[in-house]
């Protein structure tokens, strides 16, 4: 008998304009201590089946069918009441979930949390015991530093020691069953790997199952025995996690598989101009608001950074979070302030003042990550394209720069109509072709892409590289093109920059970079993006 | 203008919160009522009749001297010679349903003021003799064209203080907090009062004081708002495009810092009627022959005897404070992006 037993589960939401089904008719076995992958795109319906497991949706707005069944063990999970379901969770089955910089309390020490379910679960149990049994999941999880600071709240540690912490939780009690809702997606790759490692290997030791609810096809290949492959909230394929890899069968996996990150930079031309390039580059924060100016303090967070980029070419930019690669992207288009030269086809960028910067402001342009954050919700498409036009007196009439604005629409891929629609109407990746077509329309010379495709699923992911690429192709653009992904880096930059800490750690073409890395670090950060186990 | 779909959607959460949403239809209905107050209590007929020729005695002053009298000065028409004058004629009138003005002192009344309800005052007279029906319609009507006039002014000054607070961050608006802080440590009333009992407090004069005090309200908000948008990439993005300043805070920063401001709209409008509800009871409101809320509950205070005077304030002004309350309620909560549905 599997320990997980859904069958015909279908989860609808209430809404105004009906009822959204989110998921349709899925069925899914667990065996014990078997690692299941459940893959699919943002909007899949993945997640929302972990949520019904344990039944953390909100009801009554989230409603089962008559036929869905969730068997735990045999014993009907669906329908029970809150005392009994609070016995499971937590207990038998146990949740870690994405975001580990809020799923922590964070006024509330480690101790405090990782206890809370002991106590919850284990009646009479001694403060003495609790302790005990608190230092023995941290030694499992592999923070043995945190022995003798039980009393350490979230914000003293690391993102992926809080996931860790966070994994202590849902291992205090020796579930049977861990429901991994996208463990790793928020940490960096080094870091990624590392909790994998982590998930594996208490998986061997406590003989548990996971569900691992993921978007990421390489942590799938990591650990997963199994994996389910999602689309629109249905289950379109199974299979062995090697015969999957191997020979897709569904075209939707197919797909999926074909949209890894692939290809390599258009060849240069020979001999071409520096288009960008800066000399002892520095941008500090200030770290403290003394009372007296002589005790500022700062925080070097670009440190004395010499980077040149040729006319035409991409320079790809990779780091953890925290290197200071972001900084760096905004620094060159002084959109923060720093020291150090920046030289722009012979100009000094670093002596203009925000008037001397305006004209250039249309050859120098920028593309966020946050397909949400980056477009005004209260302004239509076509409004958000033509701010840019208006203050660089690109078309004289509105009639004019209508037409401009449809041609640009056009080219990266949405139909005229869109602009008189607002942001929130359209995906993630119609978002991000929107930012790039407010920059682009600019017919800008140098583009500085902060993370363009991080937040987008993976089929979406290769499109909008295809798009950078045709529009390289196409404009002899040059690119400074930031990444914490090397999978991505690796099929637009010519050549690559390693960032830590603000310092260059290695640079070099991106052939050589990936082929031979030099350093500890950029091997240890290569590793974790291509190698195929753990 | 055609709504945005963000707008439509709040527009309908709006409508959905049914207490909100009636309370808004009735207080709205109240309010454009008082507005007609001329025609509704008047010591003056809408229209009348006389010797074949029309006249509106609310509108235009007539001497009496046009229907036969003998005075220069404008007809009395409650007068019982006037009456005897039009009967010499042919002649009819239509009158409003309530024959007294706020400021019409009733002298044929026959219970001594302040009189209880009887079939000419429905809801008595005040210690004048006025009828109270009539002051509590224009008394309405003051206190809300003041409080929305005063929150409108002082919503504009706080939305745009908060957002070149919020946006430009550092010096500005280092002086600026201490400027409000010193304000909001001054006791509200007390100011007023001093300030009041320096000038002669009229309508305006009293709107400039208020306003003085009321524009912090918003500021806040507003501030924290801008400070968070200013910090969001589609402005990152505008300053990349070299969009001046002042534009990305008039296009992007102050449009989604009013919203926030908006929600405390409702709020800022109770708070305005209430305080100079305060200020007429406490005598250094608008000018003493102005109709006015504050100024019946003083008479209530000063009348225990005649219970009706406080009674009719205190309704009006519960009716007046709960219905903005509810409307409150209503717009926070359509505006509030994180309750769905």
């Amino acid at each position: 008998m599997a320990l997980l037993d859904i069958k015909n589960l279908s989860v609808s939401f209430k809404g105004h304009q009906g009822d959204t089904h989110a998921v349709r008719d899925v069925s899914l076995q667990v065996a014990k201590g078997e690692i299941v992958a459940l893959v699919g795109e943002s909007g899949s319906g993945k997640s929302t089946v972990a949520m019904s497991v344990l039944q953390l949706l909100p009801y009554p707005t989230a409603y089962h069918s008559a036929e869905s069944r969730i068997a735990y063990n045999g014993q009907e999970l669906l329908g029970l009441s809150d005392a009994e379901l609070r016995s499971i969770r937590g207990n038998r089955v146990s949740m870690i979930f994405q975001e580990p910089m809020t799923a922590l309390n964070p006024l509330h020490t480690i101790f405090k949390q990782i206890s809370e379910s002991l106590f919850q679960h284990q009646a009479g149990l001694r403060r003495e015991d609790a302790i005990a049994q608190v230092r023995q999941l941290l030694t499992d999880v592999g923070l043995e530093k945190l022995h003798n600071r039980l009393n350490a709240m979230p914000h003293e540690l690391s993102g992926g020691e809080r996931q860790r912490v966070m994994i202590a939780i849902a291992m205090a009690n020796k579930p049977d069953l861990l429901i991994a809702d996208e463990p790793t997606t928020a940490l960096d790759v080094t870091v990624q790997a590392q909790i994998l490692r982590l998930l594996k290997g208490l998986q061997q030791k406590t003989g548990m199952a996971i569900l691992l609810i993921t978007h990421d096809l390489t942590t799938v290949r990591k650990i997963a025995d199994r994996v389910l492959v999602m689309q629109h909230g249905e289950i379109v394929e199974t299979a062995k996690t090697a015969t999957l890899f191997k020979s897709p069968k569904h075209p939707y996996t197919q797909k999926l598989l074909a949209s890894e990150p692939s290809g390599a930079a258009l060849p240069l031309k020979k001999k071409t101009k520096t288009a960008l390039s800066t000399k002892e580059l520095r941008v500090k924060y200030k770290s403290n608001a003394p009372l007296l100016p002589w005790n500022q303090t700062y925080n070097e967070v670009v440190k004395r950074l010499g980077i040149t980029i040729p006319e035409g070419s991409t320079l790809g930019v990779v780091g953890e979070s925290g290197s200071g690669k972001s900084t760096l992207g905004l620094a060159l288009l002084r959109l923060i302030k720093s020291e150090g030269e920046i030289h722009y086809h012979g100009e000094r960028l670093d002596q203009r003042n925000t008037a001397a910067m305006r004209p250039l402001r249309r050859e120098l342009q920028v593309v966020f990550q946050d397909p949400f954050s980056s477009l005004n919700p209260r302004m239509t498409v076509g409004q958000i394209i033509e701010e840019g036009l208006k203050v660089h007196g690109i078309g004289a009439t509105e009639a004019e720069r209508e037409v401009i604005i449809d041609d640009m629409l056009h080219e990266v891929g949405l139909d005229a109509a869109s602009k008189h629609r607002y942001p929130h109407e359209f995906s993630g990746g119609q978002r991000q072709r929107i930012s790039i077509a407010r920059a682009m329309v600019l017919k800008p010379k140098f583009l500085v892409l902060d993370e363009p495709t991080s937040a987008l699923d993976l089929s979406v992911q290769a499109q909008i590289i295809d798009l950078l690429r045709d529009f390289q192709q196409k404009y002899g653009l040059t690119y400074l093109f930031i990444s914490h992904d090397l999978r991505v880096v690796k099929a637009l930059s010519h050549k690559v920059l390693v960032m830590r800490h603000g310092e260059i750690v290695e640079q070099g073409d991106t052939a050589a970079i990936f082929d031979a890395p030099q350093q500890d670090y950029t091997r240890s950060l290569i590793s974790a993006a291509f190698a195929e186990k753990l | 203008m055609a709504l945005s779909p963000l707008w439509q959607r709040r527009l309908h959460k709006f409508k959905g919160n049914r207490r909100g949403y009636w309370s808004f239809l009735v207080f709205m209905s109240l309010f454009v009522v008082s507005l007609f107050a001329e025609l509704l209590a008047n010591d003056k007929p809408i229209v009348l009749h006389y010797d074949g020729a029309y006249y509106f005695p609310a509108w235009k002053a007539y001497p009496e001297t046009t229907f036969g009298g003998d005075l220069e000065t404008e007809t009395v028409y409650t007068d019982p010679f006037v009456a005897e004058l039009l009967g010499k004629k042919e002649s009819w009138a239509i009158w409003p349903p309530i024959r007294f003005h706020y400021s019409t002192i009733d002298f044929e009344n026959t219970a001594p003021a302040p009189a209880p309800s009887n079939e000419r005052h429905f809801l008595g007279t005040d210690d004048q003799g006025r009828d109270v029906m009539a002051r509590i319609l224009y008394g309405f009507r003051v206190s809300v064209l003041f409080g929305l006039v005063l929150t409108g002014i002082s919503a504009l000054i706080g939305i745009v203080a908060g957002a070149v607070q919020g946006y430009y961050g550092g010096w500005v608006d280092m002086i600026f907090q201490r400027v409000i802080e010193v304000l909001n440590s001054i006791p509200f009333l007390v100011l007023l009062i001093t300030i009041a009992s320096m000038v002669t407090p009229g309508f305006w004069t009293l709107m400039a004081i208020m306003v003085f005090v009321m524009w912090v309200y918003l500021v806040d908000v507003v501030r924290a708002e801008c400070l968070k948008t200013r910090n969001q990439d589609y402005v990152r993005a505008a300053r990349a495009l070299g969009v001046k300043d002042s534009k990305i805070l008039f296009r992007h920063v102050l449009p989604n810092a009013f919203v926030a401001g908006l929600t405390l709209i409702p709020i800022v409008l109770n708070i305005s009627i209430t305080s100079l509800t305060a200020l007429d009871f406490l005598g250094f409101g608008l000018p003493p022959e102005t109709a006015s809320l504050g100024e019946l509950l003083k008479q209530g205070k000063d009348n225990v005897h005649a219970p009706w005077l406080l009674m009719s304030g205190f309704v009006t002004l519960a009716v007046i404070m709960s219905l903005l309350v509810f409307i409150g309620e209503a717009v926070r909560d359509a505006l509030d992006p994180r309750k769905a549905g």
